[in-house]
């Protein structure tokens, strides 16, 4: 690792005082310690941000939930509001990483992990992520695991979250503060797309910081499905994920949401894709069309086709799955 | 805890309490907590597998909860109450993980063991694991290459319902 200065401030305004583009925050450290060791990131100061008040889990005045960033992931998904009300985040939260890793890693830093592109990682080699303008060697190389949705010329990399995916469609707003003050970013704007500049992974400044993840009042905790699909049973990354919600009235669905994960620089989704739902009751052939809806601007790679239709099939079991109540088991399908 | 002025000089001062014990040391920030117990306190029980988080060989217990040593700081540990595999037994008195793990020949090489044990310690304490097939998904974050799992999960069911009994691993033979 390259030596940095520690600093460990008491208030978020002090920590984001301390900040700017050569530092980092620090909370639970499960991937940026990971990738300090491998000289992909070198903060010259690291910010803990551990003894911070952000980790508490409170209703909000409009029936919503209000998450501290710094909140681990373990005690997120068990946390009984979460497991009752939102049972899809705590199901998707579960189906990442290890039990390990999820006692550490907090709620803000989960938005912020970066891809685990091999060519991101191996420091010997061009990445326009790591290093603007060097090339994107995943284009033509080792790009099973890649984007097929969303990428550009320059990136082809994946957001790795699991928990992202379930916020996508649930609606998560992301509450954060700088120096200039607080911002309200809704999750769908809060990570991006590559372009041009895929070193920039979401919309936060150098000093702004994670405060909390606000959801809006529960509506999906009867039909929701997290499917991930992975080259083993557990402990890997997605290939591709599916949150999937649905909210009925009688047999017809009245609310959908279907976010992928394991496909594109963020979380996927399409509220044109949703809209169709309503109003009609559940059937295969219905979350087929969605399915192919949603996949239709797919641009695979040389060696990732197959997500495309891996993607349509988990989209359809997922909303079956969702539409039949029987998601219950928390852990991998 | 004071800022560095300049990095790679200052070392800052942590203290913690280890397997029972009350530590006061000096870090430097970029030590991670596994190089603190392997090569500045000669705790060499927990291993260093891949040093990513990805095998598990490292897993301590902290404030009771499994975690990854090799991912976390040092300096981060202020305060921190540390259960190594090191002080699990009292006095000559093994652990019962660390007995059912014996009983049920729950390991080849021996390399991943300390963290297996560690990590079933905390699976056992988070209380979720009522299935073999919960244990199974519950023990993901630690791999062995001998392939030992088929006993590893049969030590960690075995030793569940003996958990209660058993004394909390906050202390231990280490000085």
């Amino acid at each position: 690792m390259t030596p940095f200065s520690y600093h460990k401030p008491s208030t978020v305004s002090e920590a984001v005082n301390l900040a700017d583009s050569s530092s980092r925050f620090i909370a639970g450290g499960t991937n940026l310690v990971d990738l300090m060791k491998e000289n992909v990131v070198s903060p010259a100061r690291l910010i803990d941000i551990t003894a911070l008040a952000l980790n508490g889990i409170q209703q909000t005045s409009s029936g919503g939930v209000l998450i501290g960033a710094l909140v681990s992931n373990a005690d997120l998904a068990w946390h009984a509001l979460i497991e009752q009300r939102y049972p899809l985040l705590s199901q998707a939260i579960l189906a990442g990483a290890s039990p390990q890793l999820r006692n550490m890693a907090s709620t803000g830093g989960n938005l912020l992990q970066r891809t685990r592109c091999y060519y991101f990682y191996d420091t010997g080699t061009p990445c326009n992520k790591r290093e603007p303008g060097s090339g994107c060697p995943a284009r033509s190389g080792l790009n099973r695991t890649h984007a097929i949705l969303g990428a550009s010329d320059s990136c082809v990399a994946t957001h790795p979250s699991d928990m992202c995916v379930a916020l996508a469609a649930l609606d998560a707003v992301v509450h954060v503060e700088g120096r200039a003050g607080q911002r309200l970013i809704p999750f769908a704007e809060f990570h991006r797309l590559p372009g041009d500049t895929p070193e920039r992974d979401n919309q936060l400044t150098a000093d702004e910081l994670i405060t909390a993840i606000e959801l809006p009042p529960p509506a999906f905790e009867q039909h929701y499905c997290y499917l991930k699909i992975r080259d083993r049973a557990s402990y890997a990354f997605a290939l591709v994920s599916v949150a999937a919600a649905l909210k009925f009235n009688g047999s017809v669905i009245e609310d959908a949401r279907v976010a992928l994960g394991g496909v594109a620089h963020k979380p996927w989704r399409d509220v044109a894709v949703e809209m169709p739902l309503r109003g009609q009751a559940a059937s295969p052939a219905l979350f087929a069309r969605a399915a192919d809806a949603l996949l239709q601007q797919a641009a695979p790679l040389s060696h990732n086709a197959f997500k495309v239709d891996l993607a349509k099939r988990a989209i359809v079991r997922a909303l079956t799955e969702a539409a039949a109540g029987t998601s219950t088991e928390r852990t991998t399908p | 805890m004071s800022a560095n002025s300049q990095p790679g000089v200052d070392r800052h001062a942590i203290s913690l309490t280890l397997n029972g014990l009350q530590r006061s040391l000096h870090v430097q920030p970029w030590t991670t907590l596994l190089d603190l117990l392997r090569e500045q306190l000669d705790l060499i029980g927990s291993k260093k597998g891949c040093d990513h988080g990805q095998c598990g060989a490292c897993t301590v217990l902290r404030d009771g909860k499994r975690i990854n040593a090799c991912l976390t700081l040092a300096v981060m540990c202020d305060g921190a109450e540390l259960v190594t595999v090191e002080g699990l037994a009292v006095g000559d008195q093994l652990h019962p993980m660390q007995r059912a793990f014996i009983t049920h020949d729950a390991f080849q090489c021996g390399y991943c063991t300390p963290g297996q044990i560690c990590s079933a310690i905390g699976l056992a304490q988070e209380g979720r694991a009522n299935t073999r097939e919960a244990i199974r998904e519950q023990m993901s974050g630690n791999l062995c290459r001998c392939g030992a799992y088929s006993n590893i999960v049969a030590a960690v069911e075995e030793a569940l319902p003996l958990m209660q009994a058993a004394p909390k691993p906050d202390g231990g033979t280490t000085s």
